[in-house]
């Protein structure tokens, strides 16, 4: 066990730190889940793929460096460190990208790796249907095979980043004779094409981040199916897998909470509760408890090991963590914690409520945590189903 | 950077549980209760033979000269394995602060506890009664000014106090501190017994955690197997859903343990920050999962001819010993909001 850094990582951490100080913006961007910030967002995405910086574990000739696990998360330590915006094409880079690195032809890594790293084409997720949520395998979108193209009927739903995103990705029935599991494929499906309609749905902070998709009729180049057809469900897991684990949610984001969190209780504790102020510790000691764990699960992956169902361990610990934190951060403001950042006398609330209203949808999104505890019992623990 | 153990310290994890697994089981454990001790010297001369109560002893000493990395999954599986002998207080706290004592109570003593021949235990100003000194040869105790004594059982007064778990041996311990010679006093004394607080507490929530995988393993069994409405209980979600719970507190917890025994091992000045959030989540978890346990074995689980209970009363003697929650999450607040640790992201190892 070793737990120093080595002088190529201290190295790593230093360049990163260095360009991330002389290119952060240092106005906060619009959220990106409006025109004008989605733009804004683009264009940062745009200056950190010029600097090289966009995916740093890809290979070089798909806009990243080459860099391993360990400095990723080193990565993503400065980039949070920097108060680096967030990435609006999350869904393209820690998603689907490393899919579509495990089970994408050569052409499919050429054509789509270096648009996504640059976020020239923003990615939207298309899991969940109005009858496909938890219930994932009861997909009933259809997309048949016609000569050279699949033809998509049918609607999906919640799509993150719907509204101002390019492309789609999701689980297709294209066998339509098929039940659950099987006869699903995996397929990429730009949003410009015709009888596509995106109707976007505002969330709880008002704002569009997810989208209703229709498709009617809508002709798919079979050139954009990711993966064998009929093995959908195989390579849809490995993306969730990436969305409940480390790429998504590295520890660097829950770190940068906690900070935050003591540093407002710091500021305010002489109107603290000791019950909150307790809680804050524990919040912190998560934060570092969920850190360590994932240096230990880089570690065993950079032997070789490999990640399964333990990600539905992370995915309920850092949701949980995520939404005590800012609950706890609107405890300490008292009333102020009910304020929009507008108000008269919001001075000092930061982006709390914000963040707390995103926290909400943590133990929801990507597997609700109840379908994670199932895949925990079942899975890791052996129960019965 | 790499958060691994080892071949060797893997190997020698499978070689203690091996062993455990065949020398100390429910029956043996109960037939221990109902000696005066509670404790097995001819047990712990075995373990002595596979180097566990001479892991922190130097080699010239005739130990392992091992550290707490090495350690740590072996008193992992010493609680799993609810084993009743004195390994927290002799083979984790006494042998490495008689080597940190060094001279000639060390050269004494070092070489009998490697030997399996001697029991050494410590008494702390914060631990109200000292474990296992009923069978101690030795105590290391403070007087009220803090200094350090080397007193012989004979000269101790040890008055027992019973506790829930009839594993957990403990005692009120006095001695005539006029008639005593410290063996250190001073900034050293407070030295000394403050990393043997630290490593009794490390040890402790070791312990903790194999206790709780273990209670975690009892539950799932028993669960799959149990039947009602026609259907294994461990089925219904509202029995996996707990027992999902508290996996996930055990796997959080592991790594903040192991991660304080390199602190230890490598002397960290964050080593008792780094301690004390060890004790206070593997200690939660195995007091959490205690009550999962007990809840999805239902009535047949709090009996006392059930097994699981001694376990359950491991995890909350752990969690009482080398400080209980309260004290080891003020030890933390302390820390973190006075200011004196670096925080945020990248601020976790030390050397970023």
């Amino acid at each position: 066990m070793d737990l120093t850094f080595t002088p190529d990582q201290r190295a790593f951490r230093a360049e990163a730190r260095e360009w991330l100080q002389a290119h952060v913006p240092a106005k906060p961007l619009a959220s990106f889940d409006t025109a004008e910030g989605a733009r804004q967002h683009r264009e940062w995405e745009a200056v950190l793929n010029a600097g090289g910086w966009a995916m740093v574990p890809w290979p070089v000739e798909y806009g990243g460096r080459g860099a391993n696990l360990l400095e990723w998360l080193i990565f993503e330590e400065e980039y949070y460190r920097a108060g680096a915006p967030k990435r609006i094409n999350q869904n393209g880079i820690f998603l689907l990208g490393p899919t579509i690195m495990e089970y994408g032809t050569p052409e499919q890594k050429a054509r789509f790796l270096p648009k996504m790293a640059s976020s020239e084409e923003v990615w939207a997720q298309g899991w969940s249907e109005p009858n496909a949520g938890s219930d994932m395998a009861n997909i009933q979108t259809t997309a048949i095979r016609d000569g050279d193209h699949f033809v998509v009927n049918g609607q999906k739903t919640w799509a993150s980043r719907g509204a101002f995103g390019d492309w789609l990705f999701g689980m297709f029935r294209t066998d339509p004779e098929s039940e659950r599991h099987k006869g699903l494929t995996f397929i990429l499906l730009p949003l410009d094409l015709p009888g596509v309609t995106v109707r976007p749905i505002a969330q709880l902070d008002g704002l569009p981040g997810f989208a209703e998709v229709f498709l009617d009729d809508v002709r798919v180049p079979a050139e954009y199916q990711l993966g064998e057809e009929g093995q959908g469900w195989q390579v849809a897991m490995s993306t969730a897998g990436f969305e409940r684990g480390l790429m998504l949610r590295s520890p660097a984001r829950f770190q940068d909470t906690a900070r935050r969190l003591v540093e407002l209780y710091r500021e305010n504790a002489a109107d603290v509760e000791d019950a909150v102020r307790d809680e804050v510790v524990r919040c912190w000691i998560g934060a570092e408890a969920y850190t360590l764990e994932t240096f230990r699960t880089v570690s065993r992956l950079l032997a070789g090991g490999r990640i399964g169902a333990e990600s539905s361990l992370n995915k309920i610990f850092w949701s949980e963590l995520d939404l005590r934190m800012h609950e706890l951060a609107l405890e300490i403001l008292g009333d102020r914690g009910d304020l929009l950042p507008g108000a008269p006398a919001a001075a000092g609330v930061g982006s709390w409520l914000d963040g707390y209203l995103f926290a909400l949808s943590g133990p929801i999104y990507a597997g609700t945590n109840e379908i994670q505890r199932n895949i925990i019992s079942e899975r890791i623990l052996g129960m019965p189903r | 950077m790499d958060f691994r153990f080892d071949e060797d310290q893997e190997l020698l994890q499978t070689t203690v549980r091996d062993f455990l697994e065949g020398e100390v089981t429910p029956e043996t454990i109960r037939a221990l209760w109902d000696t005066d001790t509670a404790r097995s010297p001819v047990l712990w001369k075995k373990l002595a033979e596979i180097g566990l109560p001479g892991m922190l002893v130097p080699e010239a000493f005739g130990g392992m000269g091992m550290d707490e990395v090495d350690f740590v999954l072996l008193l992992e599986e010493t609680g799993r394995a609810a084993l009743a002998e004195p390994v927290v207080q002799t083979a984790a706290v006494a042998a490495p602060l008689l080597r940190e004592l060094d001279g000639p109570l060390a050269a004494e003593w070092l070489p009998r506890i490697a030997a399996g021949d001697a029991a050494v235990v410590v008494g702390h100003p914060d631990v109200a009664f000292v474990e296992d000194a009923h069978i101690a040869d030795l105590l290391l105790l403070p007087d009220a000014r803090g200094a350090l004594h080397a007193v012989a059982a004979a000269d101790a007064e040890i008055a027992p106090q019973p506790a829930n778990d009839p594993s957990r041996r403990i005692a009120s311990v006095g001695f005539d501190a006029e008639a005593s010679t410290p063996v250190a006093s001073g900034d050293a004394a407070r030295a000394l017994l403050e990393a043997a607080f630290d490593r009794g507490a490390l040890a402790s929530a070791a312990q903790a955690l194999g206790a709780c995988e273990r209670m975690l393993e009892m539950a799932v069994e028993y669960t799959s197997e149990r039947k009602q409405f026609g259907k294994p209980i461990g089925s219904f979600q509202a029995v996996k859903h707990r027992l999902a719970g508290a996996k996930v507190k055990l796997e959080y917890a592991r790594p903040v343990v192991q991660r304080a025994a390199h602190s230890v091992a490598s002397t960290s000045p964050l080593r008792g920050l780094h301690v004390s959030m060890a004790k206070l989540v593997a200690c939660e978890a195995a007091v959490h999962t205690a009550k999962q346990a007990l809840q999805c074995h239902g009535a047949i689980g709090y009996t006392w001819e059930q097994d699981l209970h001694l376990w359950m009363r491991r995890a909350w003697s752990l969690d009482r010993s080398w400080g209980r929650s309260p004290f080891h999450l003020g030890r933390v607040r302390g820390t973190l909001l006075e200011d004196r640790v670096e925080i945020g992201a990248g601020s976790t190892f030390l050397n970023a």
